[in-house]
């Protein structure tokens, strides 16, 4: 075993009203490391925070702090105090801004000349310098996830855990709240857990991915691992594999493996047993619509004619519904869906290399 | 309306004239009523958080008589408290009727349910959440409580305000447990029962108004300091 993670759990397990909500055998967080939790809503994901922070009791296991294992009582108050912990409301006190965000440090009982000083970077990190006087009351939605987010950081952690912080904020606000975490936490070198329903946020921040589904961890990676090889189809809806069907090996040639799609065949990278049955997925970047059948002028192994069966926005993107024999999905920019003169209904090419294909073992 | 006018004159006049006797009872009043007040905040705020922040078997029936009992009616806690330091009495040895310490008492018991009534309404109508991030900053036990008292500040002072309006104008008790002794327990509302009862409706008139005075001030100053906070 390499040395102690900064924040550790050993066999957790945490019951509600007597039933198994979260069990995790082992999670560890390294120095200044990154780390997402995804997965759908009562997966466990803020159960896990909580208990983390140690404010949940748990029916069994430990949690570690640098290897040493934290206790109740006057030791998780230690143990909280070397953390901070964003919630998904901001949970402001009826204060002004100030006051809000010195708070952790007056707990801490730090002497008024330091707190000022380090408010004062804190407000000035955050753009909320102009504001400290405000109420707290009286901000907009992301004014107060700032300072929300300053309060935590302000104590200056070697932790940092936030659940879903960045939730129901318009694109803009949300994404300048994110990059001025991503500054501080970069300056500081804290470590951090994000609970996030948003998979482009968890990819775009995190060294390791963790999946979870009904309080259990289902994969846990690297971003590219976890979004490219997921471990089963769960994962892959989760991570946006828009297109996951069900299939059989119809036989394997070299390091090909073809698979029978609902009476069409895929071609994808690896090996498989013959009759083996799978699911086969695929990203919807991955697939490209033409309007003419491109067999002679494209290395894609896999192309069919489908139909388009809807379409919807998505911002700059546009994701198309295929009907290919199977469901299929891909994503065009809007420039590219008006050229090709692309609509409901219309009949086309739809193609994608086999290395974009990730197969995943089904059971029977 | 003559009686009225004459009330309203005579009131102005004893409180112009500084009259002592009117003094000395107001001042009762307020020493009396305050010192409840001041009782019923610490046992009622301090009860009120343990019952609204804990989660225990029996809870709600807790609960449905602390409300119950914020509409006690005063000679009820008179009747009871009488019995209670009758010279018979369990309590009799302390040789508490009829003084102003068992009026403080009887007033204490009146506001104490009404308090503890409010505070479980504020801290219950606190985001659930909160404590946990007040938790989450590494608050103490004893720092969470301040921290979830000072956020519930709002409703707590309005606790103070009814807690000292029910016990600034009941007479029940304070005549049952006080006996409105001249110059030792005698207060603004059993003093108005006993001018209106001897016919002298002009001074009752008075010690009422200065009884509406007293509670219009006292309100006043907590409404000032409870509305000095913005609305969130």
């Amino acid at each position: 075993m390499s040395q102690a993670a900064i924040l550790e759990a050993r066999g957790l397990v945490v019951e509600r009203g007597g039933v198994k909500v979260l069990g995790i055998p082992a999670f560890r967080l390294e120095e200044g490391e990154f780390v997402s939790l995804i997965g759908p809503n009562g997966s466990g994901k803020s159960t896990l925070l909580l208990t983390l922070m140690c404010l949940l009791p748990r029916a069994a296991g430990q949690v570690l702090w640098r290897g040493a294992p934290v206790a109740t009582g006057g030791d998780a108050v230690a143990h909280r105090r070397r953390m901070a912990m964003v919630f998904q409301e901001p949970l402001l006190f009826r204060a002004t801004v100030y006051e809000n965000v010195a708070s952790g440090l007056r707990i801490r009982k730090v002497p008024r000349a330091e707190e000022r000083r380090r408010v004062g970077a804190s407000l000035e990190q955050f753009g909320l310098a102009a504001m400290a006087g405000r109420s707290a009351g009286m901000l907009s939605g992301g004014e107060m996830r700032r300072v929300s987010l300053a309060r935590a950081l302000v104590v200056e952690p070697e932790v940092v855990l936030l659940d879903e912080p960045f939730a129901n904020l318009d694109l803009p606000t949300r994404q300048g709240i994110t990059d001025d975490l991503e500054r501080v936490l970069h300056e500081t070198g804290a470590a951090a857990v994000l609970v996030t329903h948003d998979q482009s946020e968890a990819l775009r921040l995190s060294d390791r991915i963790v999946v979870m589904q009904r309080g259990e961890v289902v994969q846990s990676d690297a971003p590219a691992a976890v979004m490219n090889e997921p471990a089963n189809e769960f994962v892959a809806s989760c991570m946006g594999m828009e297109t996951v069907v069900e299939g059989t090996v119809a036989r394997q040639v070299g390091g090909e493996i073809v698979m029978a799609v609902a009476g069409r065949e895929i071609s994808a990278i690896g090996t498989a047993l013959p009759g083996q049955p799978v699911y086969c997925c695929i990203r919807p970047e991955h697939v490209t619509i033409d309007t003419t059948n491109p067999a002679g002028s494209s290395s894609a192994r896999n192309v069919y004619p489908a139909r388009i069966d809807g379409v919807s926005s998505m911002g700059p993107y546009l994701k198309v519904r295929l009907d290919c024999g199977f469901p299929l999905v891909a994503t065009v920019t809007g420039e590219s869906f008006t050229t090709l003169g692309l609509a409901r209904g219309r009949q086309v090419f739809a193609s994608f290399k086999a290395t974009a294909v990730h197969v995943i073992g089904r059971a029977c | 309306m003559d009686l009225f006018e004459e009330g309203f004159a005579k009131a102005l006049q004893l409180l112009l004239a500084l009259d002592p006797e009117v003094l000395g009872i107001t001042l009762l009043s307020l020493e009396v009523s305050g010192a409840a007040t001041a009782v019923s905040v610490v046992v009622g705020i301090s009860a009120g958080m343990v019952i609204g922040l804990s989660q225990f078997p029996g809870k709600r029936l807790v609960v449905s008589l602390v409300n119950t009992g914020m509409g006690l009616p005063p000679v009820v806690a008179g009747l009871f408290l009488s019995i209670l330091l009758w010279r018979s009495g369990p309590l009799g040895f302390l040789g508490l009727l009829y003084t102003p310490t068992a009026m403080v008492l009887a007033q204490g018991l009146i506001a104490t349910p009404i308090v503890t009534g409010i505070t479980i309404g504020a801290v219950q109508g606190l985001p659930p959440a909160l404590r946990l991030q007040i938790q989450a900053l590494g608050a103490t036990r004893t720092q969470q409580l301040w921290l979830l008292v000072k956020e519930a500040r709002l409703p707590l002072l309005a606790a103070v305000m009814a807690g000292f309006g029910g016990v600034i104008s009941e007479i029940g008790a304070s005549i049952m447990v006080g006996g409105n002794i001249r110059g030792s327990t005698r207060v603004l509302t059993t003093a108005t029962v006993m001018e209106t009862g001897r016919g002298n409706f002009d001074v009752a008139i008075a010690l009422s108004v200065i009884l509406l005075s007293v509670t219009l001030l006292v309100n006043y100053l907590l409404t000032l300091v409870q509305q000095r906070e913005r609305p969130r």
